[in-house]
């Protein structure tokens, strides 16, 4: 009878070979580079804390520095590809595989490496994918995390930044891998317990604070008359009708925009308490004029924001929060929370064709998926519902049985006909396509397809896919709110007097909106310093947006 | 910079009475718009100055447009364009006709 | 005043609208208006769009029932920088002043300097103003400078501002001759961090120069106040002497000497018997107000 117990075996043996670098668990941080070279093997499938915000630093420069004979052609499986140094493992050949799911900042660098060879690739995902396999087909044998705080027995505090950790360190340590984390501190008691310590093997004192980013954060001066235009549009044309009270928003000034203009468009309209009371959103500063309205009962949130800590702790009871007092988010539950639990998505991309796909990939840019997907979908496993998800349902399929007639997801996708550097935002053909023909992928990467999104809203107006009828209507309804670009101006003029006419493609006037009324003065706050008098002082904006 | 020119006829004079009327700064992604009562009654001419060449059929589109919708008859427009998208062009030609349809003090 | 003319904003206005709203209702007539199309001979070289009034709007009006010049510097039009005609207008409306003697001039600054493009008549139109602001002081005339707009007064234009009677800034606000940029590339980001954006408002910004006493007032972001602080600075700056020269003198060696050793304003601030010295980047415009006012009340006899 042989054993089946190899892998628990490895694990002990790796961790034996770590042992002498560390006392307990604590490793230093100048024995980093060589508890790696111990502990890791070639041809590893490794994690490397890689999230949307926060990264693993140190144990990326230290994964960098080791020797490439002893270590090389390992397998990364990370949500995300933000450090430059996450790109040098691959020149130097330390790696030669990936699966990830984003790499905004090194969206242009992962692109030409992919083209020329040097990366492997194994798919682009979504996070709630990449998750997902991490306990099927991509479970890592190694994860670099990181966390704020350790203490002696390996007791981690995330902190608000919470993020991946506990779905990466589930895979892993469950999965007799090893796990290894870099700390800012070790302290005698740790705030409160985000990750037990007998699911970590090694803590490495980093002496600093962990990268992290402020991503979500928009400052309000940057908003256009555009921008308000369109979130006019969209809380008027959606947020009203269906009422939609459970949402997510993808991050971008037009969403902004829309959380600037609920306390004072929103309120104007009589809608507070009748729509966007429950979010699964990261805590963006913008939203804090509503919060402090009254607009907000909750919010779950998939990482954190540098600047909001304070603000979060003295709101407990709109974000969710740790007995210690502090923001505990977790990407895998709000991704699932905003596919399951939320009747909205809205979101911007950078293209989109003439069905309604929209991506965000350019011929040049490889940005990755990140969660925009899991929210921008359909959730054909839903059962319970609600008053939006009904109605959407019912324009779908007006002629359908009531009783066999599912609901839908609101799928919306906002933005300015004409985007940065006057690129259209309508286009015949993704650029998507060309690059999947370029890369021999299987599938173009494609952000939202055209059968889950709902409505685009412009500042022409908004476009309701929904109850168009057949694939020429829905292709002249985009063209309808496409503008001046060459895709709206091939429109047919007649086709979209008829698609107007039954509601299909609603202009501002339709909506009782004048363009001319959309201006700065309707932003509940023009500026970051009037978002920290909203805060009471409490939210702490991070250096590069002041001005005081 | 590219200079383009589009003369029109209008159905009517624009209303109001302001001889002149200016909006908008000129700064990338923007315009200004002088607007200059100077014109016959059904006339309406729109002379742009622009940093972004080579976007003629759309400024013929977007003119085109509001000539139609606010028939400015007897006005002279003058653009300066820092390469305004033209959704902000339809803006700040709207803008200057509702300033000119008011009445002069 | 309507009530949104009240709050509205200074720093977001356009230099037409600040005029606008500052001065009394439908009182403004324009000089070298955009109708007569005196543009930048030089920018079309460098394939660059112009502005009908050359980014400044020149005129005269009232506040207050009190005739007034007026020049505004629009700061998102080549960020509000001196070239030729710009600085040619404002030249212009100030000896315009000083041959009449009795009528004041505001000066809305919003400028990052001269005009690269223009570099040689713009550094000679800002010795020109500078000049033009002495003589107009000179034959009584009292020249105040309002500070609160996107680019600040950097370069020229903080020279010039420094030849005024009397200054308002807001918080938004900056004075300074050379910008953040410059010094970090001069002198490394050691020395200055141009980044670190509460380091330069420290530096730079406009409550360290109420505090220093670089503006004789601090005002909130509202036209209100930029009005109310304009009228309160006409009826009470000193006239141009050689004894108002020898007090300024007084006041910038006495400031050296007392806070020449600080490392930052901070320092400067705690020196001066700021109670909690570092509360005050934050601190809302009345309770900062309250607080410079006690101070020092701003000396009028100096400039």
């Amino acid at each position: 009878m042989t054993t089946r117990q190899h892998a628990r075996a490895t694990r002990d043996t790796r961790t034996a070979a770590g042992i002498p670098l560390a006392k307990g668990k604590i490793v230093e941080a100048r024995d980093a580079t060589r508890l790696l070279e111990a502990v890791i093997r070639p041809g590893d499938r490794v994690c490397l804390e890689g999230d949307n915000q926060k990264q693993a630093d140190l144990l990326s420069s230290a994964l960098l520095a080791v020797d490439s004979r002893k270590i090389s052609g390992l397998h990364m499986v990370q949500s995300g590809i933000v450090l430059p140094e996450h790109l040098d493992l691959f020149d130097r050949g330390i790696a030669k595989k990936l699966d990830f799911a984003y790499s905004g900042p090194q969206s242009t660098r992962i692109a030409s490496m992919l083209f020329g060879g040097k990366i492997e690739l194994g798919a682009v995902h979504t996070y709630l994918e990449l998750f997902a396999r991490y306990f099927i087909d991509l479970t890592p044998n190694v994860a670099l995390i990181a966390a704020e705080t350790a203490d002696r027995d390996g007791n981690l505090y995330t902190g608000p930044n919470t993020e991946d950790t506990p779905t990466v360190v589930e895979a892993t340590a469950f999965k007799d891998g090893i796990v290894i984390a870099q700390v800012n501190e070790i302290v005698d008691k740790v705030p409160r317990v985000d990750i037990p310590g007998d699911r970590v093997q090694f803590v490495v004192a980093a002496g600093r604070p962990f990268f992290v980013e402020p991503l979500f954060t928009r400052d309000p001066a940057s908003i256009t008359e555009p921008q308000i235009l369109t979130a006019m549009l969209a809380i008027k044309g959606i947020y009203e009708p269906y009422g939609v009270q459970r949402l997510n928003h993808g991050i971008g000034f037009n969403t902004a925009a829309i959380e600037l203009l609920l306390p004072t468009y929103g309120e104007r309209l009589g809608l507070k308490g009748k729509v966007a009371s429950r979010f699964a959103l990261n805590p963006h500063p913008t939203l804090i004029p509503a919060i402090e309205s009254g607009w907000v009962e909750q919010i779950h949130s998939f990482g954190s924001e540098v600047g909001m800590e304070d603000y979060i702790r003295a709101r407990s009871d709109v974000f969710f929060t740790g007995p210690d007092g502090s923001l505990r988010s977790n990407r895998a539950f709000c991704q699932v929370a905003g596919l399951y639990a939320c009747d909205m998505f809205i979101g911007s991309t950078l293209q989109i064709d003439l069905q309604g796909n929209s991506s965000t990939v350019t011929t040049s840019r490889i940005a990755g998926f990140g969660g925009a997907p899991n929210m921008g979908a359909d959730a054909r496993g839903r059962r319970h519902p609600s008053a939006p998800w009904l109605q959407a349902g019912r324009e779908a399929d007006p002629d359908g049985s009531a009783l066999l007639r599912r609901g839908r997801k609101l799928v919306v996708q906002i933005g300015e006909t004409f985007g940065d550097a006057n690129a259209p935002l309508f286009v015949e053909k993704l650029d998507a396509l060309a690059l999947a023909e370029k890369l021999n992928l299987a599938l173009a990467p494609v952000m939202i397809y055209g059968d889950d999104v709902t409505h685009i809203v412009t500042e022409e107006g908004v476009a309701n896919l929904l109850l168009c009828r057949d694939a020429d209507e829905r292709e002249q309804a985009i063209r309808g709110v496409a503008g001046y670009t060459d895709v709206g101006r091939a429109r047919d003029a007649r086709t979209i007097q008829r698609l107007r006419e039954r509601g299909v493609i609603r202009r501002p006037e339709d909506l009782g909106i004048d363009p001319l009324d959309a201006d700065r003065g309707m932003l509940a706050a023009r500026s970051i310093k009037d978002l920290v008098h909203w805060s009471g002082g409490l939210y702490a904006p991070p250096s590069q947006f002041r001005n005081w | 910079m590219e200079d383009l020119s589009f003369r029109h006829s209008t159905p009517r004079r624009a209303g109001g009475s302001r001889p002149m009327a200016i909006i908008g700064v000129v700064a990338s992604g923007n315009l200004e718009v002088l607007a200059e009562r100077v014109l016959a009654d059904t006339d309406c001419l729109l002379e742009i100055k622009t940093a972004a060449p080579g976007f003629g059929e759309v400024w013929k589109a977007v003119v085109t447009d509001f000539v139609d919708r606010h028939s400015p008859g007897g006005i002279r427009f003058s653009v300066n364009d820092g390469g305004a998208r033209p959704d902000v062009v339809s803006l700040r030609l709207a803008q200057a006709a509702r300033l000119m349809s008011e009445d002069d003090r | 005043m309507s009530h949104s003319q009240k709050v509205a904003s200074w720093y977001e206005a356009s230099a037409r609208t600040r005029v606008r709203l500052l001065l009394d209702p439908e009182s403004f007539v324009e000089f070298i208006g955009p109708e007569l199309r005196e543009t930048s001979p030089h920018l079309r070289l460098f394939d660059l769009p112009e502005q009908f009034d050359d980014g400044i709007v020149v005129g005269h009006g009232q506040l207050d029932g009190s005739p007034v010049f007026v020049a505004a510097q629009e700061g998102r039009f080549m960020g509000g920088a001196f070239g030729e005609v710009h600085g040619a207008k404002l030249t212009g409306i100030l000896r315009a002043a000083r041959d009449l003697k009795s009528v004041p001039v505001l000066i809305l600054f919003d400028t990052g300097g001269v005009r690269l493009q223009e570099a040689n008549a713009g550094e000679l139109a800002i010795a020109e103003i500078m000049r033009a602001v002495i003589e107009a002081r000179t034959a009584g005339v009292k020249v105040v400078g309002l500070i609160g707009g996107r680019s600040g007064c950097y370069g020229g234009g903080g020279l010039i501002a420094g030849c005024c009677s009397a200054l308002a800034v807001s918080e938004q606000g900056r004075i300074a001759v050379s910008g953040p940029e410059v010094i970090e590339t001069n002198r490394g980001v050691e020395e200055f961090d141009s980044r670190d954006h509460a380091l330069v408002w420290r530096t730079m910004g406009g409550k360290h120069r109420r505090l220093l006493g670089g503006a004789e007032f601090f005002v909130d972001d509202t036209v209100q106040d930029f009005r109310d602080a304009a009228l309160a600075l006409l009826a009470s700056v000193a006239p141009f002497t050689v004894a108002t020269l020898r007090a300024e003198q007084e006041r910038l060696e006495d400031r050296l000497r007392r806070f020449g050793g600080c490392r930052d304003a901070v320092e400067i601030w705690a020196a001066q018997g700021v109670p909690d010295a570092r509360s005050i980047p934050a601190m809302p415009a009345d309770a900062f107000i309250a607080i410079a006012d006690k101070l020092s009340r701003s000396r009028r006899d100096a400039r």
